[in-house]
């Protein structure tokens, strides 16, 4: 990437993300985002916003198409540039990535990403519905329209390259050690979902915040097996924007803007079924013997999330990622593409995924989780509380990661949230994960204090 | 009069009875809700996939195989995703194995009735890609990575891709 201007962003705002918000339809919902964040940049008027970048991933939802110009129509942002960015899951990394082209190219110096999404105007199951329509309609979608399943095929999977072959070698019955290795998987999967509901008891924005236990979770209804319902996210409605500013205007704004250093983004074959069992793309630190045998990406693997970390690191010059960010906040739709995600982003090898949340890296140091974790902090993951305690709606989810990164590299959660325990200490560097469509597409980018 | 209800579980009843109702949100506000069906039919034509949707119902599996690099796609694509040469179409073995595979307990609304079901992705020796299906008559416990299973086809074809299904083969 060459010639681009300097990209920071200098303010956001998240609303509650809630089951429904029956009080306020999308546009106030972006609207209330969006007061919250003019009114922590004083300095910044809407006259001095000179375009908008924004996302919602279903028109189904909606039932209101052009939502986007509505959006921009009820900001008061007309007669500006605008337009909407749909990214199925990844829909809000992608229009931050899209604010910070609008940027980096040097048509804009300040641009508004927002983005919202309103599930709760249908009920669950149609919504899965509507969210299956995001698969292969012709041959996908008539087979089971669930994506939960489709992530339950893929986690399966990876359980089987990486725990029967390792953990339950000598076991000689093969369907016993695929039983054992499911079983050892979904203790560990109910580690992430322990850790992002505890995260979220002091995020107040979030919408599940849960003191559970590793026995409540894997005694939570089981939705598509192996994965339950506390490894799982929830509809919800909500918006969050973010305001990015140009090197020559952003410390006019703000006197802790923050630097967008790195973008990557990557893309896989829609259909499961299609995925490649090739060789993986590697790291600078990694070997091919590492992966010697391994099918890749198969279905275990996000090799979009690999190839948008390779991206994003080498825009950002990152050459040891669990040295170099102070913290990470992951798309864990489920607790399984949290794990099977560490790997993607090279915070350990594949297959060392479930070792490394039994380790206790990703837990925050000073959070008591009622577990005895070894390594507490080495890289805090979903400090937020993630997809899986704040919720998800869609077209807002990847902003607000991009919000709570922010407000964590300009150290001030504690103003914002209102309780400063998820603070990570001198965070210097934060990443952020967008993911959609059974890993078809995913965003990364990398934040950094300056 | 429209009924107001401070619990929105009641909202949903009463604008699935009438069609619309009035929500006490603890906000403070009042909010009218209304009920707003959308049904729709698609003329959807399978267009180049089509040859794959009647050959189920004669009881074939068509893949198809790249013309020029010759990658094997268990679900067929008219052209590769290697080089973006056309394929041609081949007949798949109707016995495979399972490569991976879960069974939901929940759905999208429209297979919500035909919860639980086991869903499989199929291989098929010396192709390359694998091929979504479900996989009937095996309870949960009884499937595992590797199982063979063998493909079976419904007697009055829908002309969808669910025309085709798994069961365990001996």
């Amino acid at each position: 990437m060459r010639n681009q201007r300097k990209v920071y962003a200098i303010s956001g705002g998240v609303t509650k993300f809630a089951k429904a918000h029956p009080e306020m339809d999308f546009r106030l919902m972006v609207k209330k985002a969006f007061d919250y964040a003019m009114n922590d940049v004083p300095n910044l008027e809407t006259k001095d916003i000179e375009s908008s970048r924004i996302s919602y991933f279903s028109d189904h939802f909606t039932r209101q198409l052009k939502a986007a110009s509505m959006v921009q129509d009820f900001l008061g942002l007309n007669p500006k540039d605008s337009r909407r960015i749909e990214w199925g899951g990844a829909t809000g990394g992608q229009c931050i990535q899209a604010a910070w082209e609008t940027i980096a190219s040097g048509r804009n110096d300040v641009c508004l990403a927002a983005g919202f999404e309103t599930m709760s105007r249908v009920e669950t199951w149609k919504g899965n519905e509507f969210i299956a329509l995001a698969s292969d309609t012709n041959f996908d979608y008539p087979v089971g329209g669930f994506y939960t399943g489709y992530y339950a095929l893929m986690v399966q999977r990876h359980i089987y390259e990486y725990i029967r072959k390792a953990r339950f070698a000598n076991v000689k019955d093969e369907k016993e050690a695929q039983r054992l290795a499911n079983k050892e998987a979904m203790r560990i999967m109910a580690l992430v979902s322990v850790k992002n509901h505890i995260n979220a008891l002091h995020n107040p924005y979030a919408q599940y915040p849960m003191k559970v236990t590793v026995d409540d979770v894997l005694k939570s209804e089981m939705i598509a097996y192996p994965l339950n319902r506390q490894n799982i996210c929830t509809m919800s409605d909500g918006a969050a924007v973010m305001v990015l500013a140009s090197e020559d205007v952003a410390f006019k704004y703000t006197d802790k803007p923050i630097l967008i250093k790195g973008v990557g983004c990557g893309t896989d074959t829609m259909r499961l079924a299609d995925r490649p069992h090739g060789e993986v793309p590697l790291f600078e630190w990694e070997k091919k013997t590492d992966y010697s045998g391994l099918k890749y990406p198969g279905v275990h693997s996000f090799r979009a999330g690999r190839t948008a970390a390779l991206e994003a690191y080498k825009h950002a010059g990152i050459k040891d990622p669990i040295k170099e960010l102070s913290f990470i906040e992951l798309h864990d739709a489920y607790a399984s593409s949290e794990i099977q995600t560490y790997e993607d982003l090279g915070l350990c090898k594949y297959g060392e995924g479930y070792s490394f949340v039994e380790k206790g890296h990703p837990f925050l140091e000073n959070i008591d989780y009622g577990l005895k974790l070894p390594t507490k902090g080495t890289i805090p993951v979903n400090p937020s509380g993630g997809l899986i305690a704040c919720g998800h709606p869609v077209g807002a989810t990847g902003i607000m990661q991009g919000v709570f990164a922010m407000w964590q590299l300009q150290g001030r959660i504690k103003k914002h949230f209102g309780d400063g325990a998820l603070q990570i200490k001198n965070a210097k560097r934060g990443l952020i994960h967008s993911h959609a469509g059974t890993g078809s597409s995913v965003t990364v980018s990398i934040l950094e204090a300056v | 009069m429209v009924q107001k209800f401070e619990k929105f579980k009641d909202v949903m009843g009463e604008i699935n009875k009438t069609g619309v109702a009035i929500y006490k949100n603890p906000v403070g506000t009042e909010d009218l809700v209304v009920l707003s069906p959308y049904r729709i039919n698609y003329i959807h034509s399978y267009a180049q996939d089509s040859k794959f949707f009647m050959a189920l119902s004669e009881g074939k599996l068509l893949g198809s195989v790249c013309k020029n690099c010759k990658h094997k796609y268990g679900t067929p694509r008219s052209h590769c995703m290697e080089c973006g040469s056309e394929t041609k179409w081949f007949e798949l073995p109707l016995e495979g194995k399972v490569h991976s595979w879960t069974t939901c307990y929940f759905g999208g609304e429209e297979f919500l009735k035909e919860t639980p079901f086991n869903l499989v992705l199929v291989e098929f020796p010396g192709v390359d890609t694998l091929f979504l299906a479900r996989l009937m008559q095996a309870k949960n416990e009884e499937v595992y990575v590797g199982m063979k299973v063998k493909a079976e086809f419904r007697k009055e074809p829908r002309y969808l891709v669910s025309d085709v299904y798994f069961v365990p083969a001996k």
